[in-house]
């Protein structure tokens, strides 16, 4: 069953994607209190002094999804996804070098 | 359609008990889960095993699983036959929602239907669909020029008689100029449907670049290896170096050694706002000595240029 799907408009999420938290939160397709959980937990750190003028790049969102995605499949917490996101990040670095 | 041996996915015995299963799924998932691993089949693997856990870990699935027994074998062409599931009774556990994209057709036909799969609750609340993540392949010089591409993704879906099925939908996505790996499109309302009037989730596509048997990538950046000979690192000259927009005059300096680095402004991934730049890494090809005559310039060499490569280790 093959079905013909045609995109005519889409976004690309690349360096210079900005958005608030709650265009983060519409990203994510969570409410803004889960956001809020995952900067205090550090997973996400949005540049900008308060909250009104908080921004969140590439990296955030790509974060953000990860983290999400590893609490649903692998049922760790807040603070478990955070650490994952870490020590993922530092592997990845490590590759990158050798 | 071939028999999946769920047991076999996990590596249990058929009398395997359900904390057992639960335990050796919850290992399995996180090896496998593509964020964290990033061997290509780690996400196919991981999809096999949230199969199995869906059909494992309920006991009324697993019981009306069990009832083909051991008779059938892994790969085994499968055709359940006529009311198979009659004599069980089923409370209509729900799915765990977006684990179950991309179950087999094996799992579909079987655990598919409405029986299985009943959900009361949810139906009353209006909710958006799931998000759906995808990662797309391309390669380089697409990435470098931005193309029309058409990507075949697979994704569940329920059809008129309530059964779970997989459908594939082609879609036709514009890939920007200069798009860097591990930036996302995303295509608003393609995700999974979304309940009771609410809207439909979002789909994500994250951009990976195929390997390119030249250049490697870093954010922007395009690396590159040329090889040159001892003379024209020490002596200076203008060599030909590939670049993704074809090929370039590059003037290696007098003097060059092996690893040292040349910086092509402008020519990695550029978009209109960012630009990208081409590192060379000069690796310096040494002749092999093996003709009389070769040899005796290798040795006229020692004698008219004696080097210590090793001098910075002396004494340690």
């Amino acid at each position: 069953m093959k079905n013909q799907l045609c995109i005519y408009s889409s976004t690309l999420i690349d360096e210079n994607t900005s958005c608030n938290l709650r265009e983060l939160s519409d990203l994510c397709s969570r409410n803004t209190e889960l956001i809020l959980e995952m900067i205090d937990e550090g997973i996400i750190i949005p540049a900008g002094a308060s909250p009104g003028q908080w921004r969140f790049g590439l990296k955030e969102i790509h974060r953000a999804h990860t983290a999400l995605r590893l609490i649903r499949d692998l049922r760790v917490n807040m603070a478990g996804a955070a650490l994952a996101l870490d020590l993922l990040e530092e592997l990845e670095e490590m590759r990158r070098k050798v | 359609m071939k028999f999946k041996d769920y047991y076999q996915t996990f590596g249990v015995s058929r009398d395997a008990p359900q904390d057992e299963i639960k335990r050796v799924y919850r290992k399995l998932a996180r090896k496998f889960h593509p964020d964290v691993n990033k061997d290509p089949d780690a996400e196919l693997k991981f999809k096999e095993l949230s199969e199995a856990y869906e059909v494992l870990k309920d006991p009324e699935k697993r019981a009306a699983y069990d009832k083909f027994g051991s008779n059938w074998q892994q790969g085994q062409d499968f055709h359940p036959p006529p009311d198979w599931d009659a004599g069980f009774e089923f409370s209509g556990a729900d799915f765990s929602g977006a684990e179950q994209a991309d179950f087999s057709d094996f799992f579909s036909q079987l655990f598919g239907s409405r029986q299985f799969n009943r959900s009361g609750r949810t139906a009353f609340f209006r909710s958006k669909g799931e998000d759906n993540h995808a990662k797309i392949i391309i390669s380089l010089e697409e990435a470098w020029h931005g193309a029309g591409k058409t990507f075949i993704l697979t994704r569940p879906d329920v059809n008129e008689r309530g059964e779970l099925v997989n459908r594939k939908h082609t879609i036709n996505v514009n890939i920007p100029k200069g798009v860097s790996e591990g930036q996302k499109i995303r295509l608003q309302g393609q995700g999974m449907a979304g309940r009771g009037g609410g809207g439909n989730g979002d789909l994500y596509l994250e951009i990976s670049f195929e390997k390119h048997p030249l250049f490697t990538t870093d954010k922007r950046d395009i690396h590159l290896t040329l090889p040159v000979t001892p003379w024209e690192a020490a002596l200076g000259a203008t060599v030909e170096a590939p670049t993704l927009g074809g090929k370039v005059k590059l003037n290696i300096p007098p003097g060059s050694q092996s690893d040292g680095k040349l910086r092509l402004k402008g020519r990695g991934l550029c978009t209109s706002g960012h630009s990208g730049d081409q590192i060379v890494t000069l690796k310096i090809v040494i002749p092999a000595a093996k003709t009389k005559k070769e040899k005796e310039i290798y040795r006229k060499m020692a004698e008219i240029m004696p080097l210590n490569p090793r001098q910075a280790m002396e004494g340690r």
